[in-house]
């Protein structure tokens, strides 16, 4: 069973939010990683560009496949890890850490609650993730 | 997925070794073990074992076989030897592709066909249609009771000779013998689809998981991974080999495929030679060509190709290719644009990314050449 970590949450498309501060760092869980293979593009947005829950907000290219990545929370980018653009296998390596993808500054307060808890993640993927 | 897709001699192999199984052509297959650019990595540094069981195997033998392969395929059958194998095109009478084959001579007067997996039903009901009329050659589609495996990269030709009763190192490039390889009755073929040199051993269905372990055990020295079938797409992407289905198809023919090196019209008639010939006069109108992209994007299947903002082409296969460490493509490009060097446009989400054609192959052949 992929690592869920207790303090995070998540979407039902497979990306981790975590808060720190008024901010919320986004990135790809170690499921999602696992389920793709070999990263080797990612494409995000530029800092200032906003983004919208549940809405896709870049992409994520593994050897085989393209899969869109879809935004926890709305509001602003504020940092965009530009190290997965000469490294994308880190989303691979360290899908918690290392391979985080955006920092936002959420614009609403409400939709950190819809979000699934540990918990509920771990139930969706033990279904097959869908 | 449906319950309905077939397995090879392999399946609980592949399970117990921890491979991720997806659906292919009808097929539950191996698409990786631990990572698709470490199993490409494996197979150009070391030797690679890849399942090929799921592609089919027809024979073909009497009197009237070879009549019947030159009017049913686009290369000169009368100029392989015994012992020999050629690439070859079953074509419909426009010219476009039913499939891409290898044809082994394997007497006088019998031969073996190695088609793809998606393709075996299509092909037999096309191979057996289209020469009722001969009546010296009797058919036969041995595809269930074979297994085949892929032996691939440097190391392979180390491998297979320690675990064969005869000398491998003799059998040329695109030449078979017969032999026992862990004590398996074997036909060792030296093709492949990587590359690099290496053999494809064709084995008995009930003999299949036996040689599969042999050959694993033997060549934990050789590095011998298991490679999927993600891997295998990456390493034919770097030769620029054509797949059907991706960048071959009922809609392609032959010659713009790049497949003209395999089309003899001067050898006798066969399906699909008068609409080839009139391609070749008229001139072709698009070509597969190698791309890679110069903005940092990924190429995939059925993206547009531009110049300037028009359409004038369409991407069949791309992905990275972890031994050029670029992103690579194959691609129908209009003649006139076909050039090498040609600044093109790849049209990705709704931006056009930059790329440019290639040279190809993307990575240098390291196959055994006919000594």
């Amino acid at each position: 069973m992929a690592n869920v970590p207790k303090d995070l949450k998540y979407t039902r498309e497979h990306e981790w939010a975590k808060q720190e501060g008024d901010r919320v760092r986004v990135g790809i869980t170690a499921y999602a990683q696992e389920q793709l293979g070999d990263v080797v593009f990612v494409e995000l947005p530029k800092v200032g560009a906003r983004v919208t829950a549940t809405k896709n907000f870049g992409v994520v290219e593994s050897v085989k496949a393209v899969s869109d990545l879809f935004a926890p929370i709305s509001g602003e980018v504020a940092e965009v890890n530009g190290e997965l653009g000469q490294k994308p296998e880190i989303v691979n390596q360290d899908p918690y850490g290392k391979g985080w993808m955006l920092v936002v500054k959420p614009s609403s307060k409400g939709e950190w609650d819809q979000l699934l808890t540990a918990q509920q993640y771990e139930e969706l993927i033990a279904q097959g993730g869908h | 997925m449906t319950t309905a897709l077939k397995r090879t001699p392999l399946y609980h192999e592949h399970v117990a070794a921890g491979a991720r199984m997806v659906p292919f052509g009808g097929w539950e297959m191996p698409v990786q073990y631990t990572g698709i650019i470490e199993e490409h990595r494996a197979t150009r540094g070391a030797v690679g074992l890849f399942d090929v069981s799921h592609m089919g195997e027809f024979e073909v033998e009497g009197p009237g076989a070879l009549a019947a392969l030159q009017h049913l395929t686009t290369n000169d059958v009368a100029a392989l030897e015994v012992g020999q194998i050629q690439y070859s095109v079953l074509c419909y009478p426009n010219g476009t592709i039913v499939d891409d084959l290898t044809v082994y001579r394997m007497s006088d007067e019998r031969y073996m066909l190695t088609v793809n997996a998606g393709n075996i039903d299509k092909d037999w009901a096309h191979v057996t249609k289209s020469t009722e009329h001969f009546k010296d050659a009797q058919w036969r589609n041995s595809s269930e009771g074979t297994g085949l495996i892929a032996v691939q990269g440097p190391n392979a030709e180390a491998l297979v000779g320690r675990l064969a009763d005869r000398d491998v190192t003799a059998i040329g490039y695109y030449r078979f013998a017969r032999g026992t390889v862990g004590e398996v009755p074997t036909l060792i073929s030296r093709t492949g689809y990587t590359g690099e040199d290496g053999f494809e051993l064709y084995a008995p269905a009930d003999g299949t998981a036996q040689l599969w372990k042999a050959l694993l055990g033997a060549g934990r020295a050789d590095g011998a991974t298991p490679v999927g079938l993600g891997a295998r797409d990456t390493l034919r992407l770097e030769m620029k080999y054509a797949l059907y289905g991706n960048d071959i198809d009922d809609t392609t023919n032959a010659l713009e495929a790049g497949l003209g090196w395999v089309v003899k019209p001067a050898k006798a008639e066969f399906i699909g030679r008068e609409a080839l010939e009139k391609v070749r006069a008229e001139g072709l109108r698009r070509r597969l060509v190698g791309i890679e992209m110069v903005d940092k994007a990924v190429a995939r299947h059925g993206y547009p190709i531009k110049k300037d903002g028009r359409a004038v082409g369409i991407v069949t296969s791309g992905s990275y290719g972890p031994s050029v460490d670029k992103y690579i493509g194959i691609a129908y490009v209009e003649t006139a644009l076909a050039a090498v060097g040609t600044a093109l446009e790849v049209e990705i989400r709704g931006q056009d990314k930059a790329a440019q054609i290639v040279r190809t192959p993307f990575h240098a052949s390291k196959v055994k050449k006919p000594g």
